[in-house]
């Protein structure tokens, strides 16, 4: 499934790198401590996640997640979307609560890979 | 004050989650002693990140809790978390802080070590060791700009180790305090340093290591 089609049934708001969006969602993790994404979020993940911080950027970046998806309408900080821009890390918001977004994602298909 | 000057201890830095309410009493409590009493707070960021904010005076102190109070919503339920006393330096309680001290504000890590700075203070990352609101458990990673004038690492874990776990932690110089939450906890870890005399001013100039002044190494007494 490509990031695209997760945007548009679930109607995330793409706030950077539509140019990203036909990348493949290879599975999916949610977690908002940074330490347990670097170690256990796997290449192609979509990122399930409240944190607004740079650093997700760069998390994002350093497992080649491919994207993040941030819960509860919450808005990034400036910092965070322009590092995302650079590093091509595609960023998506949703006024959704994590637990649904979870559910509607596992009902899409969406699994943790193996 | 009195289990601190037993322990032999030369300074203590007071520092309640989100106020620093209780630092002015400590500070007359010890007045006579030979005990240097820090004002300062332990902030907690969005991200759920501890950092101490450590000052000068407690007029400084009270500057950055008003900063934070105006940043922290929710009101404390004693059942779940405990009576928020607020003492005087006879040990008779003045007053009940009823805000939810337990909460993060909604400063972000850069913009509690602003205010920590813009007020004179040091900031200093807590328990960095620990996989609960240490900035590498939160964050990931130290992000890159934050300028943080020290690491404090709990008394459970040794210098050496956090700076083979994390190695950003090589530089940044290191702390161990004892982050007593009982009376019993002072003085289980503490740190040394070698200072002209006991002020806040020797003690930041030991953490940039200049005019030879230097943290020299972290006691663990249950080790």
């Amino acid at each position: 499934m490509k990031l695209s089609e997760i945007a548009d049934s679930l109607n995330f708001e793409v706030k950077t790198c539509q140019t990203e969006l036909e990348r493949e969602v290879a599975g999916g993790y949610a977690s908002d401590l940074l330490s347990d994404v670097i170690a256990n979020a796997r290449e192609g993940d979509v990122w399930i996640t409240l944190q607004i911080h740079q650093n997700i950027v760069a998390v994002a970046f350093l497992n080649n997640l491919a994207g993040i998806i941030i819960v509860g309408g919450r808005n990034p900080d400036a910092d965070t979307l322009s590092k995302a821009e650079e590093q091509g890390v595609v960023i998506m918001v949703s006024e959704l609560p994590t637990y649904e977004i979870v559910g509607r994602l596992y009902g899409m298909g969406v699994r943790r890979t193996s | 004050m009195d289990r601190a000057l037993r322990q032999g201890l030369d300074a203590i830095s007071i520092c309640d989650h989100n106020s620093a309410r209780n630092a002015g009493a400590c500070i007359r409590a010890a007045r006579g002693s030979k005990l240097l009493v820090i004002p300062g707070l332990e902030i907690t960021t969005s991200e759920e990140v501890h950092i101490l904010g450590l000052f000068d005076n407690p007029e400084d102190a009270d500057s950055a809790q008003d900063e934070i109070y105006a940043r922290l919503y929710g009101l404390n339920d004693e059942n779940a978390i405990g009576v928020q006393a607020v003492v005087n330096e006879f040990d008779e309680v003045e007053d009940i802080d009823d805000r939810l001290l337990i909460g993060a504000t909604t400063l972000s890590s850069e913009r509690v070590i602003k205010l920590i700075h813009s007020l004179g203070g040091l900031a200093v990352a807590s328990h960095v060791d620990r996989s609960g609101f240490g900035i590498f458990s939160q964050l990931g990673f130290i992000p890159p700009g934050l300028e943080l004038d020290a690491l404090e690492v709990s008394p459970r874990t040794g210098f050496d180790e956090v700076r083979l776990k994390y190695r950003q932690a090589k530089g940044y110089p290191l702390i161990t305090s004892s982050d007593a939450h009982y009376l019993d906890d002072i003085g289980a870890g503490y740190t040394e340093a070698l200072l002209e005399k006991v002020s806040f001013e020797e003690i930041a100039l030991a953490l940039r290591g200049e005019s030879n002044r230097r943290i020299l190494r972290q006691v663990r007494k249950d080790s």
